[in-house]
């Protein structure tokens, strides 16, 4: 009994240490794609505006209502203290470091990698892969390099200006509901903001971009047949882009900002 | 002229290739039949290199095709998927043209779009069908699409995947008929693989029929007609009874 449950337990753990591997070398194999011609500009530009562009509403409103209930929180929490002046500071500090990677990342994770991984799933299933390769073009160089390099250059930028919209939502709150002055919130969201704040998120922006595309691309190409088998795919790329979007927060927080 | 040569491949415990030895002399056109399951899209994907075989040599115009050489081979080569396999994001002149617009055979774009209409009215396609998108054609309409994307480069070696499956009669002799004059007039070498006897003897010059993994027989279309092999009788003739036992 105990044997079958150390047997089930290391099957488990060996099976989980081969997709680790597979993914490590399937990314080292995108990117060594990215570093050698031919690169496929047309596909850069369609996938940075697909991913990129077409992102910045979703991540834009969540950027906005995340600022404005930080603020509120941080208020309602600071309240406690007499310390309601670090509303401006906080929810600024809250939303560059934390807030507007993480959930600009979750929520890139949650539109895009689903859709590379079905787009590419459904290539899959239709033999549109094996075309490709019939016709002399490498899979991987066409469709995931160029959605890997698209993604992890825009989604700092959207976290920037996520990172803008999160800070006005709560400058809104606070100067609407909280009774701020304007000018001062301003001057003490830009006095206690430093440079890394702002640098740090924009890094992990991309870390976190380059996770998605590469979700999206990895389960997509390893799709399963048929309408399930892409099913399965896109909410595999969703699950395993967020839950290393978090695991790579955290250590990307303890490397930047660990005393 | 493409060989074969001890081909095996197995996927977990089932062998779906058995030692299969096959020769396609320059120019000729060979059909591969067989039920469905018995290796004949897995031999195809083992001469591209889709699927890795686990032993065999595979050797064109006397050169092994190895990962080395596969991208030679590719671009003296064309295919026609069973669904067309046509890219979706693109249109129809752009999937025609997809050889020509990047890569070593890269053109500039007017000229690839010129070639592209020119091998769409080779199929039976007019230029208004250029900038639609593949989810606008019917099956026949991408099927010459994608015949048109096989010959668009002038390929020495063409491969066709059930090329007349899901189409009706009509159009599946449109198809077949296509085929047999454009592999006759580019002395193209072609592979087709098909359950379709229709198929068969429109395009063939040879036949090899592929059972449970093993090339059973190999002959001329008249050859086939005339061969006592029981298998190839009840495949033929579509019996039910016979040496070939099928799932009822």
């Amino acid at each position: 009994m105990i044997e079958r449950g150390l047997a089930s337990l290391g099957r488990v753990v060996l099976d989980g240490l081969a997709g680790a591997g597979r993914v490590a070398l399937y990314a080292l194999t995108v990117v060594s794609h990215l570093l050698r011609p031919p690169f496929y500009g047309r596909e850069f530009l369609h996938a940075l505006m697909q991913i990129g562009w077409l992102s910045l509403p979703v991540v834009g409103m969540t950027a906005l209502f995340t600022g404005a209930a930080l603020a509120l929180q941080i208020y309602a929490g600071g309240a406690r203290f007499s310390a309601e002046s670090v509303v401006p500071s906080i929810t600024a500090i809250g939303m560059v470091r934390e807030l507007g990677p993480v959930l600009g990342g979750l929520m890139v994770a949650a539109r895009v990698a689903s859709s590379i991984a079905a787009e590419i799933g459904t290539m899959k299933v239709t033999e549109q892969i094996d075309a490709l390769v019939t016709l002399s073009t490498d899979p991987l160089k066409y469709l995931a390099a160029p959605r890997v390099l698209a993604a992890t250059l825009s989604v700092p930028l959207l976290v920037g200006i996520g990172d803008v919209i999160g800070i006005m939502g709560g400058w809104m709150v606070g100067t609407g509901r909280l009774g701020f002055n304007s000018a001062t919130y301003i001057k003490n969201t830009w006095e206690y903001l430093e440079f890394w704040d702002v640098g740090s998120g924009l890094v992990k922006g991309a870390a976190f971009g380059f996770i998605v595309a590469l979700m999206g691309c990895f389960y997509g190409m390893n799709s399963g047949r048929g309408a399930q088998g892409v099913g399965a795919a896109t909410k595999s790329a969703v699950v395993a882009a967020s839950i290393l979007i978090l695991a790579a927060n955290y250590t990307l927080t303890e490397v930047f900002f660990s005393a | 002229m493409i060989e074969i040569e001890g081909l095996r491949k197995s996927f977990g415990s089932k062998q779906v290739l058995r030692d299969v030895n096959l020769t396609v002399k320059r120019g000729e056109s060979l059909v591969v039949i067989g039920g469905s399951g018995t290796g004949k899209s897995v031999l195809l994907k083992c001469i591209l290199g889709l699927v890795p075989p686990d032993a065999g040599k595979i050797r064109l115009d006397g050169q092994p095709v190895t990962e080395a050489t596969r991208e030679d081979f590719l671009a003296r080569f064309g295919m026609l998927f069973q669904g067309a396999a046509l890219f979706d994001s693109l249109s129809v002149w752009q999937n025609v043209a997809f050889r020509l617009l990047r890569g070593p055979a890269k053109r500039p774009k007017a000229e690839a779009r010129a070639i592209a209409i020119d091998k769409l009215k080779r199929v039976g396609l007019g230029p208004e069908v250029a900038d639609l998108y593949p989810a606008e054609l019917s099956g026949g309409m991408q099927k010459r699409v994608g015949l048109a994307r096989a010959i668009a480069a002038d390929p020495q070696v063409i491969f066709f995947d059930e090329p007349t499956t899901g189409l009706d009669p009509i159009m599946a002799g449109v198809i077949n008929d296509l085929i047999r004059s454009i592999v006759s007039e580019m002395g193209a070498t072609a592979i087709t693989i098909t359950h379709d006897m229709s198929s068969v003897r429109a395009i063939a010059d040879s036949v090899a029929m592929l059972h449970e993994g093993v090339l059973r027989w190999q002959g001329s279309v008249q050859e086939m007609d005339d061969t006592p092999d029981p298998y190839v009788q009840q495949f033929i003739h579509g019996r039910a009874e016979g040496p070939i036992t099928a799932l009822r």
